[in-house]
């Protein structure tokens, strides 16, 4: 199971946009909420009341900050969870079969019944996008929401991954990247969406839209307003012929 | 990372055990019946030993059985069946010779071949790892064999290897750290690539995304301080190597001092492995605004 | 390859139940997924207008809230000393017992001295109407410390202003402008909107000392030093002036730039506005250049227009506004540097502004008819779009701050207009619509009308007869003659000073009064605990109620156990604060999903309960008998004017909506309707709402008023000039001496700023430290939810580059910030996109050990930390003899964001400083580890 498809019909992935990601984590939150109850174990919390909590989770938002050349500099926030690359290495260094790249979609999955939870998966994989469950010693993982996408009990709508569902500010979407024709692949393309950390190879399916350009400067903006009065009598003067006009 | 006892032990105690082996199958020493027993039930403790400790760190070790199955793909699972395999014809090597006092020169050929090559599966289970670019580098195969093999020398006590092994074993380590430590630099993972943004400007973590730890930073995250890993690395060279050498090399030798020379060996073998571990800088610290 | 087989399918839950979020006030719809009768997953409702389907981070944890162990299970009596922690679990009915023998005794012989405050709550129409008929003066919710300055000058100016008032256009706008917002009640809407507006590539401004969160994603950060928004505000007002960048049909029409100014300086309405013997605002008609009352038909008031009698020339309203804001003191060269915002950029915003709202007007064509009767075929829209709060409002400048921002949208003509400011039904409303205050008290009888209202002259203040003040806040006094929300952070302090009297007995509902809502947190602590020569306690009784085990109910001798969210009937109602959008009126409910699994009661059923038992008017029948049986009973039955009850849907047989009788089935329908009930404002109804004659009969119809109410903006607001008379030395009410300079200075008609940095004592403490809303936590409430701990579990202080380098910090390092008042070592970070001269850190993660709940070594505890120990509830001693509050001058509202302080390095800590001693938990602590699932 190791062996990763060689070809998968659909590239199903999201789409993050960092342009409109205001950091608010309802994503980190509501995608723990389902998985905790639904596919696998729940993703447990260690310490839950008490010193040094932590927990499972798939999907975790960074901030970052930014330092332009000129001008102030800039705050990002960063959602990050499994991009489901196509050359997945965490898939290949799995040991027992556990980690695997379904042919129909391309998600990349851990069938928590055969993981021993070396961990290497974890290691394996760039962006940190693997996570051991403490409490049921097997690897955990975004399984884009494999569980609601398909669901034929979830009315047709919901069929999207929780996260995307609950993005308040519309920063998350859906879809397949491996159509070039489909919402996601347009959005992409139109505003140049990137992979994280091309150089290690692993051609991630998810894609990040940059930020648009910040803070522009004086000169391209409309021309300053044109005083008609620095007086308020030679504003009034202004004014009464101004009000004949309307 | 957060080195874990386990994995050490494994890496250290499995090596030095397949390194034995590796000896015993070549016919050195030249043992038979009890000194053989004795010596086989040394190497077989380190090898199984260490192996059951890798056990040790895992989420649910009642499964291990089902790492043998992904031999096509996966290191770990090469390194399990290679490390049964070896365990099995040294063991019928083994019997031969102290059972029967027979030693099938093949057999034992063929055994301390595969004692190098799980030695190396080990050793490709980290070199694979690219996130861990000091790991990803033909340094580790070689690291982790010179050990093992001066290590097994030692202790099936071929003086004169153990000599050149514990120079060559010096020699590889100071390499793997002079090259390890311009790894990450040279891998051209930066924050900047992690994080998409360096087309904007330089970037810094700001905010962590939680202000609790997670698995990600306690197993991967934090590295130890430049000034203690140096301080370790002299100590751990100087166990692993320069001591026993010397100890060798400017001693009459005798027992006693072949223990303290082991002993020396080992303790800089685990010191000198806590420190790989330790050092390993992966790519996801990046995001965690460690690395650079 | 042969892959697992996985259940795609997987069966979600037996049941969805729909109701209303409460992990904030925001009041987002939830579809509650029950699996075995527990609930498995909470998500958005679709259908709902608030949030259509998203949920945020709290929302989404409400499961953790829900089942959070530190929820109290049963009614407490103390036994231990204040501040122990130390209870005993007692009945309902000798909570009851004990709860009557305090107030009854208090009724009968001096109702003031019950002292009824509630917190963050949505059942103020039902709560007031308990305290109404207790008779105490003394009630009032959280707003005099949350945000009144924005509430009271959008009503008083323009008759609403955002969150549940209004909203910016955002399907429209084409420009939007975000004055001090972290997150805000409109949490959700708020991102919607944002996300909307960027998808289309509309321009997002952020202003704002901290760029982060809304103001991280817009496209323009405006990192303004704190507390200048108002000049920075009136500085663009001058670039629009200077170049006639002004909406003057619109001016001129809807608002009262054109009504005339009394300009007879002796007279003793000299500043008030003219008015005909009907009592109609004068304008002067353009057509006949004749003084006509402003809504007759065919006026066309004129905005230069003035008035010579007797050689005293009576001028509109407009010339003051021309004569005041085109003053070189509001040049954007003469702002530059106090408001660190350079002129060149203060132009360009001007010009921005400008442009959108007039260049690139927008038109909705629609027929509508208005006040005046005139018929329009479109509605012109000016696309520029504006949100704040308290980033604008906490500051002791904040009232005129904020009723300058409205101006300046009023000015661009885009308030109710496409692309602009909309409000959401029922607002807008002229703040004379608002009651106003009442505290006539009468021993053993209710109260002589509504506690809190609108003030528009001394007349309305709430003084005894011997001038001294009628509230225990001081709330409507000549200290802060227009504080509409009362003044809850007052009432401690002055219960424990007995000045202006003292009181028996505290009750509070849901705020967290002895730690994150107080200021010098930790003076209030000692003032709860306080005893008098006699070894009694100074605030002899207080009775509490809350959900879960907070700081404040270790100071409490009573505690009232109330039920989670999930386990309680609520109403959202119309009368109170609604749920609604800008295209539809909405209100909703929250009903029982799950039963309590403890010996709690919703604390309004309490109310129902406690009512009876000290026969209140409102909660007895005639024969004596309790009238409300539980709370879902007064939602379903207590009617407030004919046909007028808390929920406006489902009304009569079930199709009436709006008005109608009362409807047993009513919750009923709303269960099935979601948990809420929804109707769209009518497309003819959809903009200029407060002239719409189309919105104003929908209005009428829908029970938002009981007869149209047609008003003009008031640009020029009269009440404040009344107070300026009176301090001039004009009517019989006159202030005392030392007030009469500060009212006059402050209370302009029109929008002014003044700097508060002297009183807070700036030249030695150079530094402003603010606090800025997580969004993924509630108040101090989010502590306890094991998922939103860990994002959020302490907090550090941020720093901007120049004060860590200057400090030489370095991770991990700790600081001692030193205000004048208080000093706190604690934990500090770097941020890079700050104003230079500010600091901040998240508000309420710091907790007391013991509470919440939470092991005594939690983050949370050692290096979480309040910045409320530096802040105090009076300004430092200026030197003349008086202690002035720490708040608006005009509205009373806490000044949170006045701190200033000073920054320095401390050595290693492992505590943050100070470290309140534990307290007992009265719940004990939680589980070590959590698997929460279902079937688990
Ligand atoms: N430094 C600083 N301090 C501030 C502010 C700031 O910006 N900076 N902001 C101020 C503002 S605007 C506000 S509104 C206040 C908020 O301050 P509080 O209103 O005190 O806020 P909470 O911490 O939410 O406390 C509310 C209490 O209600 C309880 N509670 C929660 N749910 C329920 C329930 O269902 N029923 C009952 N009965 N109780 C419940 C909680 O347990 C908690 O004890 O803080 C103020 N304090
Ligand atoms: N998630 C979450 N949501 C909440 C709450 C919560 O606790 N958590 N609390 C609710 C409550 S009670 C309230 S009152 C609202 C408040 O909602 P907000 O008004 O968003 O409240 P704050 O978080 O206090 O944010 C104030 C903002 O003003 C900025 N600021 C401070 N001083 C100035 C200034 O002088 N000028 C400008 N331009 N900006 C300034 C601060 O940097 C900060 O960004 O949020 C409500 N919503
Ligand atoms: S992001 Fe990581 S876990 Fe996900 S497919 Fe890629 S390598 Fe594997
Ligand atoms: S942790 Fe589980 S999924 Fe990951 S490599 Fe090990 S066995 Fe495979
Ligand atoms: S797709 Fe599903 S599993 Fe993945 S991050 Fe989103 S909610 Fe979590
Ligand atoms: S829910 Fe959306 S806006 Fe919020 S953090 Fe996640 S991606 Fe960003
Ligand atoms: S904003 Fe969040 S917490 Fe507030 S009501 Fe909506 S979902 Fe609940
Ligand atoms: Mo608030």
């Amino acid at each position: 199971m190791t062996n990763l498809p060689t070809h998968t019909d659909k590239k199903l992935g999201l789409v993050i946009d960092l342009d409109t990601c205001v950091g608010c984590h309802a994503c980190v939150v509501s995608c723990k909420g389902w998985n905790t109850e639904n596919y696998g174990a729940p993703l447990s919390d260690q310490n839950a009341y008490g010193k040094d909590p932590s927990g499972t989770f798939l999907n975790r938002v960074h901030s970052y900050e930014v330092q332009p050349e000129t001008g102030a500099a800039q705050t990002i926030h960063f959602p990050k969870s499994c991009l489901h690359c196509e050359d997945a290495p965490c898939v290949t260094v799995c040991p027992t079969g556990a980690s695997y790249k379904r042919v129909e979609d391309g998600i990349v999955l851990v069938n928590e019944s055969d993981c021993i939870g070396c961990g290497l998966c974890a290691w394996a994989c760039p962006y940190g996008a693997r996570e051991l469950d403490q409490a049921e010693g097997v690897m955990k993982k975004c399984t884009l929401c494999v569980d609601r996408i398909y669901n034929e009990n979830l009315p047709e709508e919901d069929r999207q991954p929780a996260c995307v569902r609950t993005c308040p500010a519309g920063a998350r979407h859906f879809g397949d990247l491996g159509d070039e024709n489909s919402d996601v692949s347009i959005l992409v393309k139109e505003r140049g969406g990137f992979d994280l950390m091309p150089e290690q190879g692993t051609k991630p399916v998810n894609k990040y839209l940059p930020p648009r350009p910040k803070d522009e400067q004086i000169d391209i903006l409309a021309p300053l307003l044109e005083p008609i009065a620095a007086e308020p009598t030679g504003f009034l003067g202004w004014l009464d012929k101004t009000l004949e006009k309307l | 990372m957060h080195p874990a006892p386990s994995i050490i032990f494994f890496t250290v105690f499995s090596g030095l055990g397949f390194g034995m082996l590796a000896f015993l199958g070549l016919g050195k020493p030249d043992v038979s019946g009890f000194t053989a027993f004795v010596f086989f039930a040394i190497a077989y403790a380190l090898a199984v030993g260490g192996l059951i400790s890798s056990t040790f760190h895992l989420g649910n070790p009642q499964r291990a059985l089902k790492a043998f199955s992904q031999w096509r793909t996966s290191w770990l699972s090469r390194e399990g069946c290679l490390a049964v395999a070896t365990l099995i014809v040294m063991g019928l090597y083994a019997i031969g010779i102290i059972f029967f006092n027979t030693r099938i020169g093949m057999l034992g050929l063929l055994g301390a071949a595969l004692c190098v090559l799980t030695v190396l599966g080990t050793s490709m289970i980290y070199t694979q790892i690219k996130t861990v670019p000091r790991w990803h580098h033909w340094t580790t195969p070689l690291v982790f064999l010179s050990y093992a093999l001066t290590g097994g020398a030692f202790l099936t006590g071929q003086v004169q290897i153990t000599a050149a092994g514990l120079v060559t074993i010096g020699i590889l380590q100071i390499l793997a750290w002079v090259i390890g430590d311009k790894r990450f630099a040279a891998s051209g993972s930066t924050i900047e690539t992690a994080t998409g943004l360096g087309t904007i400007g330089k970037t810094r973590m700001f905010e962590a995304p939680h202000s609790s730890k997670n698995y990600l930073m306690k197993e991967m995250v934090h590295v130890i301080g430049r000034k203690h890993a140096r301080n370790l690395r002299i100590i751990g060279l100087v166990l692993l190597s320069l001591l026993p050498w010397a100890l060798l090399m400017f001693f009459p030798f005798s027992h006693m001092l072949a223990v303290v020379a082991i002993l020396a060996h080992v303790a800089g073998a685990l010191t000198t492995r806590w420190l790989f571990f330790a050092e390993a800088e992966h790519t996801v610290g990046l995001y965690y605004g460690q690395r650079g | 390859m042969n892959q697992p087989v996985i259940d795609l399918s997987p069966k979600v839950s037996d049941e969805v139940r729909k109701t209303t979020c409460y992990m904030c006030a925001c009041r987002c719809g939830i579809n509650v997924h029950m699996k075995e009768g527990k609930v498995a997953y909470i998500e958005g409702n679709k259908d709902h207008p608030v949030n259509q389907g998203v949920l945020c981070a709290k929302g989404s944890a409400g499961i953790m809230q829900h089942n959070a162990p530190s929820r109290l299970k049963a009614p407490m009596k103390r036994v231990g000393p204040r501040g122990s922690g130390e209870f005993e679990e007692i009945t309902w009915e000798e909570a009851y017992d004990i709860a009557v023998g305090i107030l009854e005794p208090v009724r009968r012989d001096n109702p003031e001295k019950l002292a009824f405050f509630t917190g963050r709550d949505q059942s103020q129409s039902f709560t007031s109407l308990w305290a109404q008929g207790f008779g105490t003066p003394n009630y009032a919710a959280h707003g005099g410390f949350c945000s009144v300055n924005m509430a009271a000058a959008g009503i008083y100016t323009m008759g609403g202003a955002f969150w549940e008032f209004g909203q910016p256009d955002w399907d429209r706008t084409k420009m939007v402008m975000i004055f001090g917002v972290a997150e805000d009640h409109d949490s959700n809407p708020i991102k919607m909107g944002l996300g909307k507006v960027k998808a289309r590539g509309a321009k997002v401004y952020g202003v704002n000392p901290i760029r982060s969160g809304y103001n991280a994603v817009a496209d323009e950060w405006v990192g303004i030093t704190p507390g200048t928004d108002g000049l920075f505000i009136l500085s663009l007002v001058h670039e629009l002036f200077k170049a006639g960048k002004l909406d003057l049909d619109y001016l001129a029409q809807w608002t009262n730039a054109p009504v005339l100014v009394n300009g007879d300086e002796k007279s003793e309405e000299f500043g008030l506005l003219i008015r005909d013997k009907a009592g109609k605002l004068m304008v002067i008609d353009r057509t006949t250049g004749k003084p006509a009352a402003f809504d007759q038909k065919g006026v066309k008031p004129d905005l230069a227009g003035s008035l010579r009698v007797k050689g005293v020339s009576h001028r509109s309203a407009f010339q003051h506004m021309a004569e005041k804001y085109l003053d070189p003191q509001y040049a954007p060269e003469a702002v530059a540097a106090k408001t660190g915002i350079t002129a060149e950029r203060i132009k360009r915003i001007a010009a921005e502004l400008a442009d959108v709202a007039f260049n690139q007007a927008i038109e909705v064509k629609q027929t509508w008819t208005d006040f005046r009767g005139e018929t329009h075929d479109t509605f012109i829209g000016r696309p520029v779009s504006f949100h704040a709060m308290r980033g604008i409002s906490a500051h002791a400048n904040g009232f005129q701050t904020c009723r300058a921002l409205h101006m300046l949208q009023i000015i661009l003509g885009t308030v109710e207009t496409p692309g602009g400011m909309r409000f959401k039904p029922p607002y807008p409303k002229p703040p004379e619509a608002h009651p106003k205050p009442h505290c006539k008290v009468t021993p053993g009888q209710a109260l002589d009308g509504p506690h809190l209202g609108f003030t528009h002259g001394p007349d309305d203040l709430a003084l005894k007869e011997d001038g001294s003040p009628a509230r225990i806040d001081k709330a409507f006094t000549w200290e802060n003659p227009m504080s509409s929300h009362g003044m809850m952070h007052m009432v401690i302090s002055n219960a424990h000073a007995g000045v202006p009297y003292k009181i028996d007995t505290l009750f509070m509902y849901m705020a967290n009064m002895s730690w994150n809502s107080s200021m010098n947190t930790r003076g209030v602590i000692d003032m709860l605990t306080d005893k008098d020569e006699n070894g009694d306690y100074v605030i002899p009784n207080i009775i509490y109620s809350d959900a879960y085990s907070s700081e404040m109910v270790s100071y409490a001798d009573l505690i009232l156990p109330d039920t989670t969210y999930l386990e309680r009937h609520d109403c959202i109602s119309l009368l109170d604060r609604p749920i609604c959008e800008a295209d539809a009126v909405a209100d909703a409910i929250r009903w029982p999903v799950v039963e309590p699994d403890r010996d709690v009661k919703g604390f309004q059923s309490a109310l129902c309960d406690l009512g009876a038992r000290l026969g209140l008017p409102g909660f007895v029948n005639e024969d004596g008998s309790q009238k409300y049986k539980d709370y879902a009973d007064y939602i379903t039955n207590h009617i407030r004017r004919p046909g007028v009850g808390p929920l406006a849907g489902f009304r009569g047989n079930g199709d009436e909506h709006g008005r109608g009788e009362a409807n047993p089935a009513q919750l009923d329908r709303y269960i099935d309707n979601g948990g809420f009930w929804m109707e769209h404002v009518p497309e003819d109804a959809a903009f200029f709402k407060p002239w719409n004659m189309n919105y104003q009969d929908w209005a009428v119809k829908k029970s938002f008023f009981d007869k149209p109410m047609p008003y003009l903006f008031n640009l020029y607001v009269e009440p404040m000039r009344r107070f300026q008379l009176a301090a001039e030395g004009h009517g019989t009410r006159q202030p005392p001496d030392h007030l009469r300079a500060r009212i006059k200075a402050t209370m302009d008609p029109l929008p002014i700023w003044y700097s508060n940095e002297d009183e807070n004592k700036a030249d030695e403490y150079p530094v402003t430290a603010l606090t800025q809303r997580p969004m993924a936590m509630y108040h101090s409430w989010g502590s306890q939810n094991a998922w939103l701990r860990q994002i959020h579990g302490h907090n550090p202080l941020y720093v901007p580059t120049k004060i860590w380098e200057e400090n030489n910090f370095q991770e991990g390092d700790w600081a001692r910030v030193t205000s004048p008042h208080g000093e706190i070592t604690v934990p500090v970070a770097h941020q890079a996109a700050l104003n230079e001269n500010t600091i901040w850190t998240w508000n309420a993660i710091g907790k007391r050990k013991g509470a919440w709940a939470l092991e005594e070594d939690a983050p949370e505890t050692t290096k979480g930390f309040l910045l409320n120990h530096l802040i105090h509830e009076l300004l430092p001693p200026k030197g003349d003899g008086l202690r002035w509050a720490n708040s608006d001058p005009i509205t009373g509202q806490a000044a949170w964001f006045d701190l200033k302080v000073r920054v320095e390095k401390a050595p290693p800590q492992d505590q943050s400083k100070p470290n309140i001693p534990a307290q007992k938990s009265p719940v004990g602590t939680g589980p070590q580890n959590l698997t929460w699932k279902t079937d688990k």
